[in-house]
């Protein structure tokens, strides 16, 4: 019973860390202390907390690496915009499109993370890092290539180019290839994606701490243990991994909508996307969710505030992964903190004592 | 009646005859010793029994059902449990949910009433919040619920695994040497635990073991393994001095 109550309390301090950042943001904005700059990043910035988190599901809960983040979130932001776009009509209330946006663009994330999972979580190994790399490669160029366009007879679709989708005069080209979306309503707002931020954090750590959660654990701690007590483990990795690609759907949903022109371009859907979703991961402790979502706000704003050194990016993430990895598992590094921790322990005490 | 029956099992391994006309018959509540020379094929033995590997013929019956080439989990869910020689904890879970998730199957609710925190899930947790600390008190490890199972010591390891095999509510019980590198003190409170398991669960429970002080103390049957053929079989006292029995273990 003590021990709900504690894990209650590690997950009410990561709602309300969430909270209070709103506000503060909110309360930077209102008093215009915030350049403009940083304002248009507070929505991709949900997006990216959204994407972290449900990496983390991954990565961190279910044990294993998926080097695609960013396409699931791909798949999720140009099915949502599509639907947004083609629906701008038809549905005039932006709240009730957005969230069947929302619905649709997490759905058909989800779907790919079924549909890759199905084969690939089967096996034992790092399987599920080398076809979720090539995952994330293919859909970013299917979207280079795609032409779709609409007019009184329907959709017209095409690989090659516009002339090619043999539209009547009057007809709208919807997706326009490496071009993208054009004019996708901009629904996704700031308090959105909080709320946002905070479902995904509902969903996640509700099912960690339940009994599928544990069954999700169990298998990344020993798969054969976890099978000799008559766990599934096949179904269980499914739902971890799909529930984690729909989460990077709504990640993108949240994204697609907040760009007049959304393009499939390598610097926000492809592999150096999908890396930075993982440094994200690892930097803020893996398996842990709310280090994710402080790593993830920090290092969407660092290189704003250091502009000066946007060059050496890359660079400086392989670096900081590399030393943190080291920090986490090297055994004398393990070491060393732990005598460090029981010394800060230990003079604590000391402190409560004198008082 | 017999709880389990095992005919004619046989397995290769390419050109290596693993096991080879090998039978079984386990009374229920008896408790039952599978013994032999390394390498003789026990560790086999209990893989076939579990449906980790699938025999190349013979039948194995478990209660009356054949369990021939179903999966390690439907095997779990028709009443067989095991431990393993090289011990295999879910070592970044607690004590506590480590024996929570040997209850998976018994205690349920769906996923969604999980996330959604529907009253079902505070009470299907309650209830196995409650069941995991009956055991675990069983085993002495009800102080030790909150601990990381990586770090309990070695002999209190291996007892959360029988902790854990007995959360699945078993009717058989399958031990891997669950003594090994356990001090004498430990071994016998471990054959006393055994013991105690054994009649207030009314299980029947089958052990591999190289302990003979723990094998002659508990096992009232025993069947001796040698290049994966029974090599002697029979009540404990009379298998041990059977002269086959120790020219195996001794040599000539």
């Amino acid at each position: 019973m003590k021990k709900m109550n504690k894990i209650t309390k590690s997950n009410l301090i990561t709602y309300v860390m969430v909270i209070v950042i709103y506000i503060a943001a909110q309360a930077m904005v209102m008093t215009g202390n915030m350049s403009s700059l940083m304002q248009g990043l507070l929505v991709p910035l949900c997006a990216y907390v959204i994407l972290a988190v449900s990496l983390n599901l991954t990565v961190g809960i279910l044990g294993e690496l998926s080097l695609g983040h960013a396409g699931f979130m791909c798949v999720g932001a140009f099915i949502s915009a599509f639907f947004s776009k083609c629906m701008m009509d038809v549905i005039p209330m932006a709240g009730l499109r957005y969230f069947l946006a929302l619905v649709i663009g997490a759905a058909a994330a989800g779907v790919c993370g079924i549909l890759i999972g199905i084969p690939v979580l089967r096996l034992k190994g790092d399987y599920l890092a080398i076809v979720t790399l090539a995952f994330g490669e293919i859909i970013k160029n299917i979207m280079n290539i795609l032409f779709i366009g609409k007019d009184a007879n329907g959709f017209h679709f095409s690989t090659k180019d516009v002339m090619s989708l043999g539209m009547e005069p009057e007809g709208k080209v919807i997706i326009n290839g490496p071009q993208g979306i054009t004019g996708t309503p901009k629904d996704s707002t700031f308090t959105i994606g909080v709320i946002l931020i905070l479902l995904t954090l509902f969903i996640v750590l509700n099912l960690i701490h339940s009994r599928s959660g544990r069954a999700i654990m169990s298998i990344r701690d020993n798969r054969i243990a976890a099978e000799s007590i008559g766990i599934n483990v096949t179904k269980y990795k499914l739902m971890a991994f799909s529930i984690s690609a729909a989460l990077a759907g709504v990640a993108g949903v949240i994204y697609a909508h907040n760009l007049a022109t959304l393009t499939a371009q390598p610097k926000n859907f492809g592999y150096n996307m999908s890396i930075m979703i993982l440094v994200f991961v690892v930097l803020g402790g893996i398996g842990n969710i709310r280090g994710s979502i402080i790593a993830a706000i920090v290092l969407t704003l660092l290189p704003e505030l250091l502009r000066g050194l946007s060059d050496y990016r890359m660079l400086i993430y392989a670096v900081v992964l590399i030393a943190m990895m080291l920090f986490n598992w090297s055994p004398k590094a393990i070491e060393w903190r732990e005598k460090y921790a029981e010394k800060f322990k230990f003079r604590k005490k000391a402190k409560a004592e004198e008082v | 009646m017999a709880l389990l029956e095992v005919e004619n099992l046989g397995i290769s391994f390419g050109g290596l005859r693993a096991v080879n006309e090998f039978h079984l018959h386990i009374e229920k509540g008896s408790l039952y010793g599978l013994i032999g020379p390394n390498g003789a094929g026990k560790t086999t033995i209990f893989n076939l029994l579990t449906g980790v590997y699938r025999p190349n013929e013979g039948i194995i019956v478990l209660d009356g059902e054949n369990i021939v080439g179903k999966k390690t989990i439907e095997i779990n869910k028709a009443g067989i449990a095991r431990t393993f020689q090289n011990i295999r904890l879910f070592k970044d879970l607690s004590v506590l949910d480590n024996v929570k998730a040997g209850l998976h199957n018994h205690h349920s609710y769906s996923t969604m009433e999980g996330i959604l925190r529907l009253p079902r899930y505070y009470k299907v947790e309650r209830e196995m919040d409650e069941r995991a600390m009956e055991l675990l008190k069983v085993f002495d490890l009800d102080k030790e619920a909150e601990t990381l199972a990586s770090n309990l010591p070695y002999g209190k390891q291996r007892k959360l695994e029988i902790t854990r095999a007995m959360a699945t509510d078993p009717k058989l019980l399958l031990l891997d040497e669950p003594a090994a590198g356990m001090n004498p003190n430990e071994t016998k409170e471990l054959m006393e635990t055994i013991r105690f398991v054994r009649d207030t669960f009314h299980l029947t429970i089958l052990l591999i073991e190289h302990d003979m002080k723990l094998v002659s103390g508990i096992c009232e049957e025993l069947t001796v393994l040698n290049f994966g053929q029974v090599l002697a079989e029979g009540k404990t006292s009379e298998v041990l001095n059977n002269p086959e029995v120790i020219k195996a273990y001794l040599g000539e």
